[in-house]
């Protein structure tokens, strides 16, 4: 690095400071002064502190821990979902469009990423319409291909509800692997594409053995952002299935339990305390994850310089 | 098999698979948009069916259009989303370069702090956030949303744009230095330029979530005068009843300036710029 | 505290102060709601009612959406930003701010004489000695029917669960209509228009409310879990894919003219009046057997109270008293049938839909929710348990008695009087 040897170096600092001021006051401290209410208790006497005594709760008390592990399972899967379905897709559409003799590219993909910039409440509605077993939407259309038999109340099933959702979150958020990877796919020099070309490797071969490996830390990065947005959803549970995440809390996830703990919801009064609680326990699931990355990944990565 | 003919299949087979998909995703869009421009009875008797001169009624555009300032709430939104966004994007990036470009004791750490914000959901900090801004005075005003946005979009421009800087060729930079630029410059100059595509994208994926949000503005700003297009439109949504027809109206106009901001940053995702400029 | 004060710092903004000017003579109170529904009657009737007679107090009617009411209000009241009136939600989600002295106590307030015990317990302390929010309205359960729909099929309105089921059957066998309007996928529909409709005449209303608060029945007891089963019943009559159906949805069913039935809440008059085409009509909860004593769930839902850091204390008491009224009570009932005001002075409605609910009040006992005073202060919450089980039972992935079990077993793990 070229200016290894200054004695102090300014610059970094005004490099990092607006950005670390402001991310500083507005969102860490406010969090964190959050987060340690999770050792903390609410008695008649006021606030007391309790040490991990929320967390033994959380953890060790059926009546929070079965709600937890099933929040958190059913994140996992939500997550598991993503990966399997949303990533690829996305990799494979930006390939597809990444192709510069391709013509209407620009319109594919400015379609294929409308659904992205939608509000949660429109999404929720719309795909609650299309699905429903009423209005007809889904019904009629398998109807058409005569397998109408196949139809079920997706959304008030248990075994249905949760991958459901999880696909129509695919659905919403393809946009934002296929816009990364493609944004890499596009950085990477002609050059080296016309060189491949030179040896004869065009096509599905050209795919694999050279962009690729060239696009791998981008793929790292949508991995790592699939995980924290997984884990941190949210919106779309809460605007197709409520807060209380029916049917049966089948579609419950860590960010509606920690929404109902910690801000209430109906008769139930919100619990600082115990919410904080889950916070910080989605905190460091999140936070292990992305180190894992960070550490385990990133530092290994083959970067490619061009 | 000759290059031509298989040229051609891969053409038509990669046109298949992208239209099969433009369809899956803009069906339910299409559902949404012709939906608004009919009666309530007929979104739910035949929602499939385009509106005709029975069913076509703008009753809830009329709503939008009556009911509260949908002009000002339009306003506000985009004054705090382009601002806010400019704000990410500048910090960001100049964030981003630094723990990209330069070796320093505890940059890893100094990456990973600023990575926080994203494992965090912000409207945990809810409470503490409003009696910062009560206690400056900042409540109902833009002035709020903007610092929130700004803090809440910087996490994943870092993240993001750090990972596309460390590509940025060494040669390149070094061969600025020699030629006497400044720190500053290299970054501006040089550096910028070349990521532009990834700030696009940062730019698109940092704008949705502040057009869409509903918490902030409700929290911090609900008075009528900084009101969001998104809170605005929430009036329709009652406790026993919802008027879908000026709900689906409101946000299907709220579609149009994200859409727009969109086709302006994804003219940024051209490769010319960036090829030419390694050469 | 000190972290505040460096942030501000931080922050210190250019703006003078966000007091507004204190000179003006004119007060403005700004009233926090959930009742987004309720705007145009406030912009239309209510506040220009008031400023006759107070021309110096504006009013300002600022509703959020109802699902995030609460969790906005609170933060809003944590720190110092919220309105000078708040609209009180029943019970212990209000008893909690007034114990926070986020809402001040109105014990005194002139005007509240106009409300008796019962109609105050919901915005009342547990030992009644303060009442912390002025009563506004209560709801009544019942079930509200397609008068065209009967008359066509040669349908008697029921009064025992026998016709019930037979008016059930009749619908389902002549196929034109679906016999009831309800889903589950939205859970509290099955609780509160199902369980907590019917079950009052199970309970016997409030003897059986308080034996559960004393813990003298339980939830496994016949007449808590025979509710259960009959809403078990309810499966064959609900519309195809009901599990996925959602509260709208069943409106729409009913309102669309598709579905003969409607369980429903009171609120419902003044909704469905805007949007049907035919005639409607309104039975109380079937009775078990001819005769028999019929109870009602007619639930004190809606109140209002004062924030009691507000700076216009005396402004917002004025507000108050009038809005105790018989004079509020009268506009409010009448520009919003279905809510029938819990005032003792009796008030003249003129919806005929709204005075057929309001005169099961003479011939059948009235009780509350079941498990909305006391029994949901703890973990897991009896209320949210209720919609889910509620919603199980229906959906038939639970037997009645599974479900009761399951509530019983989560009210006593927190409710001492239940542990005996």
């Amino acid at each position: 690095m070229a200016a290894s040897r200054k004695p102090i170096r300014w610059h970094i600092a005004v490099f990092l400071a607006p950005a670390v001021l402001v991310y500083t006051t507005v969102m860490i401290l406010p969090l964190f002064g959050t987060l340690q209410l999770s050792l903390f208790r609410n008695t008649p006497d006021g606030q007391v502190f309790a040490g991990l005594e929320n967390f033994r709760t959380l953890l060790g008390d059926p009546r929070w821990s079965a709600n937890f592990w099933n929040a958190l399972w059913n994140n996992t899967w939500f997550f598991i979902i993503h990966m399997l379905v949303q990533n690829p897709i996305g990799i494979l559409l930006a390939a597809l469009l990444s192709n510069p003799r391709l013509r209407l590219r620009g319109f594919y993909r400015t379609a294929i990423f409308v659904p992205t910039i939608l509000s949660f409440v429109i999404v929720g509605f719309v795909w609650k319409l299309i699905l429903s077993p009423l209005w007809g939407i889904a019904p009629d259309m398998l109807d058409l291909v005569g397998l109408k038999s196949l139809f079920e109340p997706w959304l008030g099933k248990e075994e249905y509800a949760l991958t459901t959702l999880a696909l129509i979150s695919v659905w919403q958020f393809v946009g934002i692997p296929m816009m990364l990877i493609y944004a890499a796919l596009l950085s990477i020099p002609d050059e080296i594409i016309e060189a491949a070309e030179c040896d004869g490797v065009t096509g599905i071969a050209q795919f694999w053995k050279i962009k690729l490996p060239l696009i791998l830390p981008s793929i790292g990065i949508i991995s790592v952002l699939t995980f924290v947005g997984n884990f941190n959803a949210f919106d779309l549970i809460y605007s197709a299935q409520g807060a209380m995440a029916g049917p049966n809390f089948s579609t419950d996830i860590l960010g509606t339990f920690l929404y109902r703990t910690f801000f209430g919801f109906q008769l139930q009064i919100g619990d600082p305390y115990m919410g904080s609680a889950i916070a910080s326990m989605m905190f460091l699931i999140i936070l292990a994850g992305v180190c894992l990355y960070l550490f385990g990944i990133q530092t290994r990565l083959r970067r490619y310089q061009f | 098999m000759s290059r031509a003919t298989s040229s051609l299949s891969r053409s038509i087979a990669a046109h298949a698979i992208l239209i099969l998909y433009t369809v899956i995703a803009l069906f339910p869009v299409i559902v949404i948009i012709i939906n608004s421009f009919k009666e309530r009875r007929a979104i739910f008797r035949t929602p499939l069916a385009l509106p005709d001169s029975e069913t076509f009624s703008l009753i809830g555009y009329r709503t939008v259009l009556d009911q509260g300032n949908f002009l000002l709430y339009f306003q506000n939104s985009l004054i705090v989303t382009v601002v806010s966004l400019a704000l990410v994007l500048i910090f960001g990036a100049m964030a981003a370069f630094a723990l990209a470009e330069y070796r320093f004791r505890g940059n890893t750490l100094m990456g990973l702090y600023l990575a926080l914000g994203i494992m965090i959901p912000i409207r945990l900090g809810t409470v503490a956030i409003l009696e910062l801004m009560v206690a400056s005075g900042l409540v109902n005003t833009r002035t709020a949303l903007i610092l929130v946005y700004t803090a809440q979009g910087l996490p994943l421009a870092v993240f993001i744009l750090a990972e596309f800087m460390r590509q940025v060729s060494d040669d390149l930079k070094n061969a600025g230095r020699m030629d006497g630029l400044s720190e500053y410059r290299i970054f501006f100059r040089l550096v910028l330029p070349l990521v532009r595509p990834a700030m696009a994208t940062v730019a698109v994926f940092t704008m949705i979530p502040i057009w869409n949000d509903l918490w902030f503005p409700l929290i911090l700003a609900p008075a009528e005068q900084t009101k969001t297009v998104t809170l605005g439109a929430q009036i329709f949504l009652g406790q026993f009843v919802t008027n879908w027809n000026a709900v689906l109206s409101a946000l299907s106009l709220a579609i149009i300036p994200v859409l727009v901001l969109y086709l302006i940053f994804s003219r940024q995702l051209i490769r010319g710029i960036t090829a030419g400029a390694v050469k | 505290m000190k972290r505040a004060s460096i942030m501000t710092l931080l922050l210190a903004s250019p703006v003078l102060g966000a007091a507004g000017s204190a000179l003006a003579q004119e007060t403005t109170l700004t009233i926090e709601s959930w009742r987004n529904d309720d705007l145009a009657i406030w912009q239309e009737k209510l506040i220009p009612a008031f400023q006759e007679k107070h021309p110096d107090i504006k009013i300002v009617f600022s509703p959020s959406a109802p699902t995030e009411y609460n969790a906005a209000l609170n933060a809003k009241l944590d720190a110092g930003s919220a309105g000078d009136l708040i609209t009180c939600r029943p019970f212990d989600a209000s008893l909690e701010l007034y114990n926070k002295k986020q809402l001040a106590d109105l014990t005194d307030l002139p005007g509240m004489e106009n409300f008796s015990d019962v109609a105050k317990s919901a915005w009342s302390t547990d030992d009644g000695s303060a009442t912390f929010c002025v009563p506004m309205a209560s709801v009544i359960h019942g079930f509200i029917y397609n008068k065209d729909a009967f008359e066509e099929l040669g349908l008697e309105v029921p009064e025992t669960e026998e016709e019930f089921f037979a008016v059930l059957d009749k619908i389902k066998e002549d196929g034109n209509y679906i016999p009831m309007a309800m889903g589950t996928k939205d859970l509290w529909e099955a609780a509160t228009m199902g369980y907590q409709n019917i079950g009052p005449n199970y309970w016997k209303g409030e003897e059986g409310r308080q034996a559960l608060i004393k813990g003298e029945q339980k939830l496994t007891d016949p007449q808590w879990v025979e509710p259960f089963a009959t809403l078990a019943r309810w499966k064959d009559y609900l519309g195809d894919g009901f599990e996925a159906q959602s509260y709208p949805d069943s409106q729409n069913l009913f309102t669309l003219g598709r579905a003969a039935i409607f369980p429903a809440g009171s609120w419902e008059i003044s909704v469905f009046n805007t949007q049907v085409d035919f005639e409607m009509g309104a039975f109380a909860p079937p009775v078990k057997a001819a005769g028999d004593k019929c109870y009602i769930s007619d639930h004190t839902d809606i109140g209002i109270g004062l924030n009691a850091k507000s700076p216009n204390q005396e402004a917002a008491k004025t507000f108050l008293s009038w809005v105790a009224s018989p004079e509020f009570a009268d506009i409010y009932a009448n520009a919003l049938p279905g809510f029938f005001s819990l005032s003792s002075t009796p008030v003249e409605m003129e919806d005929p839909l709204a005075q057929e609910f309001v005169a099961w009040r003479e011939k059948c006992e009235s009780t509350i929710r079941s498990t909305y005073q006391i029994l949901s202060r703890g973990t897991p919450n009896l209320e949210n348990e209720t919609w889910v089980k509620s919603a199980n039972v229906i959906n038939g992935t639970q037997t009645p008695e599974e479900a009761a079990a399951e509530l019983q077993k989560g009210l006593e793990s927190w409710y001492e009087p239940q542990q005996k």
